[in-house]
């Protein structure tokens, strides 16, 4: 192996999703209070990534791409043991759709060649796309698997196991490659003192647009070929009938009511 | 008449995916919405009756790819393919099945012909201008965004399984193309070798009438025989909440919600789900929600139609003696 790299992303903690609110009038999400972490799925690709590194040698480096806050969340990927990390941050970045994220991604990573392999979460928790990955492989036209839970690294290949919705498919792919993983694949380590410390003498490299020569056109907004026309919370319309009191009593009147609305 | 409204058809082992056939019904709505004609595309080593199939489930036209090396799912001749034929024919919407599959080859193929592309997909509709919007779920469903795609081409979406309602078949008639592409192993850099299927334990979640659902708070074992045995009682499928396969009680297949499935029972029981939005994305088009939580503050209170304030274990011994009782009457 030469070099892994691992693409992550900063997320906002899924657990305080429910602090997330809209702006009614700027129709924008408003996520300030809520704490920052690396996207859950990404702990799974740079724990791979540091185990291959542990069998098959090699640097394990980090990408990551968002505002300057995300130098954090490189931070915390170095104490996890990665050797280096890049952060892309430049305003013209603001607003990429996935096309242009995965633009973007694949940009510096030719900046970042020669590598081996490339590793991914599968999905984000805030978009939950997926799609990047696959994108990001398009445009260094290299191939890609998603939702892969096992890698077998062989001489140029890797062999990976890929999960269906009924099982799994068996893949045998030519590296360099995109993989995107799920969660079975590992269990991520847990942080060590040691870690930290470490983390901090090493270097987190920040990238803007010129540094990897991308085309202003092709990022941010101006590269996105989708737009958000608006945003909105769910409305829920039902019944909310609820009953409590002694638990006879409230699944008695319960079914009564639900008999009543021709349920049961 | 404008470019076409395309559909993918995603078939394993020679069928065709359900998630397919359910496009065909919400694309036929907006092929009609729009006057252009619904076309599906399909990529096999074996079309035999299926391109028949997707006509009687309403399409126009159907292009299909046969040949020995699509027998298995080969992500870049798959994407080869459909972005020759798309350059060729210029339909104006391409949707696919966000399967496993579907999300492994949508996002390429977009990349390649560089447009947009939205995932997951809960809403669609087409306004009349032809441009397509979608309704996708941000932050585990807690928001939701429309989507467009206002200047590329195709507009593309995947589709979450079970959003639309699989059409009925009719006898109509449709043109079939067959689509000569070039083909060959040294196409294939991630090449599938095979597919292990595993089945699905018991009836599937989305052909259940009535899907009982285990949050957290079902997960003891005591407990969680109690729902067994109201989910036998009723004919009912199990599945659940994240927290829940987490916990190893039911499997990934049987989750529900933002990364799991959508479900569009009859009546949703939710046993001891707090009412998460990454949950309640997933059985949003439940005919009738039922609650039982022993939080009286529990979310799903405020989402529910009728629900039941009590600890699982008192609440299900009723309720399943009360289900009993009814139905003898």
């Amino acid at each position: 192996m030469v070099k892994i790299i691992v693409c992550i992303k900063q997320v906002p903690d899924p657990k305080e999703f429910s602090k997330i609110t809209i702006d009614p009038l700027r129709k924008t999400i408003v996520r300030e209070g809520i704490q920052s972490i690396i996207n859950p799925l990404d702990k799974h690709a740079l724990e791979e990534a540091l185990r291959i590194r542990e069998k098959h040698g090699g640097r394990v480096v980090v990408l990551s791409m968002g505002p300057p806050q995300a130098i954090e969340a490189c931070r915390e990927a170095l104490a996890f043991g990665a050797d280096e990390a890049f952060l892309l941050c430049d305003r013209l970045l603001a607003g990429s759709d996935t096309l242009a994220t995965a633009y973007a991604l694949s940009k510096a990573v030719r900046r970042l060649k020669p590598y081996s392999l490339i590793l991914c979460g599968n999905e984000t928790v805030d978009g939950s796309t997926g799609q990047v990955p696959p994108q990001l492989a398009e445009f260094l036209e290299i191939p890609h698997v998603t939702r892969v839970r096992r890698i077998e690294i062989g001489e140029d290949e890797a062999v990976v196991e890929s999960m269906l919705e009924y099982g799994y498919r068996v893949v045998k792919v030519k590296l360099p490659a995109v993989l995107s993983v799920v969660k079975e694949i590992n269990t991520p380590r847990i942080l060590s003192v040691f870690g930290i410390i470490e983390a901090s003498s090493k270097k987190i490299n920040q990238w803007c647009v010129s540094d990897i020569d991308a085309s202003i056109d092709m990022v941010g907004l101006e590269g996105s070929p989708t737009r958000v026309t608006d945003v909105f919370t769910p409305e829920v319309k039902r019944r909310c009938e609820v009953f409590s009191g002694p638990v006879e009593e409230a699944v008695g009147k319960a079914m009564r009511r639900l008999h009543e609305i021709g349920v049961f | 008449m404008p470019g076409e409204v395309w559909v993918y058809a995603e078939c394993r082992s020679g069928r065709l995916m359900d998630v397919s056939i359910e496009l065909i019904g919400g694309g036929r709505r907006i092929a009609d919405k729009i006057k252009a004609q619904l076309a599906s595309i399909i990529l096999t080593d074996n079309v035999g009756y299926l391109a028949n199939d997707l006509i009687s489930y309403g399409v126009d036209k159907v292009y299909t790819v046969e040949h020995p090396l699509l027998k298995l799912y080969q992500s870049d001749l798959y994407t080869d393919i459909i972005c020759k034929a798309v350059l060729q024919y210029s339909p104006e919407i391409l949707l696919i099945g966000a399967t496993s599959i579907g999300m492994d080859l949508a996002p390429r193929v977009a990349a390649r012909l560089k447009t947009g592309l939205s995932a997951h997909v809960v809403g669609l509709d087409v306004d009349e201008y032809g441009v397509l919007k979608q309704i996708v779920p941000g932050f585990g469903g807690g928001v939701m965004a429309v989507v467009t795609c206002p200047k590329a081409k195709p507009q593309m979406a995947t589709v979450r399984p079970g959003v639309l309602a699989k059409p009925e078949k009719t006898i109509r008639r449709g043109e079939i193309i067959s689509i000569k592409a070039e083909i060959s192993e040294e196409m294939i850099k991630a090449r599938t070798l095979e597919i292990i299927e595993e089945k699905p334990l018991g009836k599937p979640l989305e052909e259940a009438e009535i899907v009982v659902g285990v949050g957290l708070g079902g997960c003891k074992p005591d407990t969680f025989n109690l729902i067994k045995e109201l989910a036998e009682t009723l004919g009912a499928a199990i599945g659940g909440t994240r927290p829940a396969v987490d916990e190893g009680y039911i499997k990934e297949d049987q989750m529900i919600g933002q990364s799991g499935k959508t479900v569009r029972p009859k009546i949703h029981i939710a046993l001891g789900a707090s009412g998460a939005m990454q949950y309640m994305v997933g059985v949003m088009d439940s005919k009738t929600i039922i609650a039982v939580n022993k939080d009286p503050n529990a979310p799903i209170f405020k989402m529910c139609d009728v629900g039941i304030v009590g600890d699982l274990n008192d609440v299900l011994p009723r309720l399943i003696e009360e289900i009993k009782k009814l139905r003898k009457n």
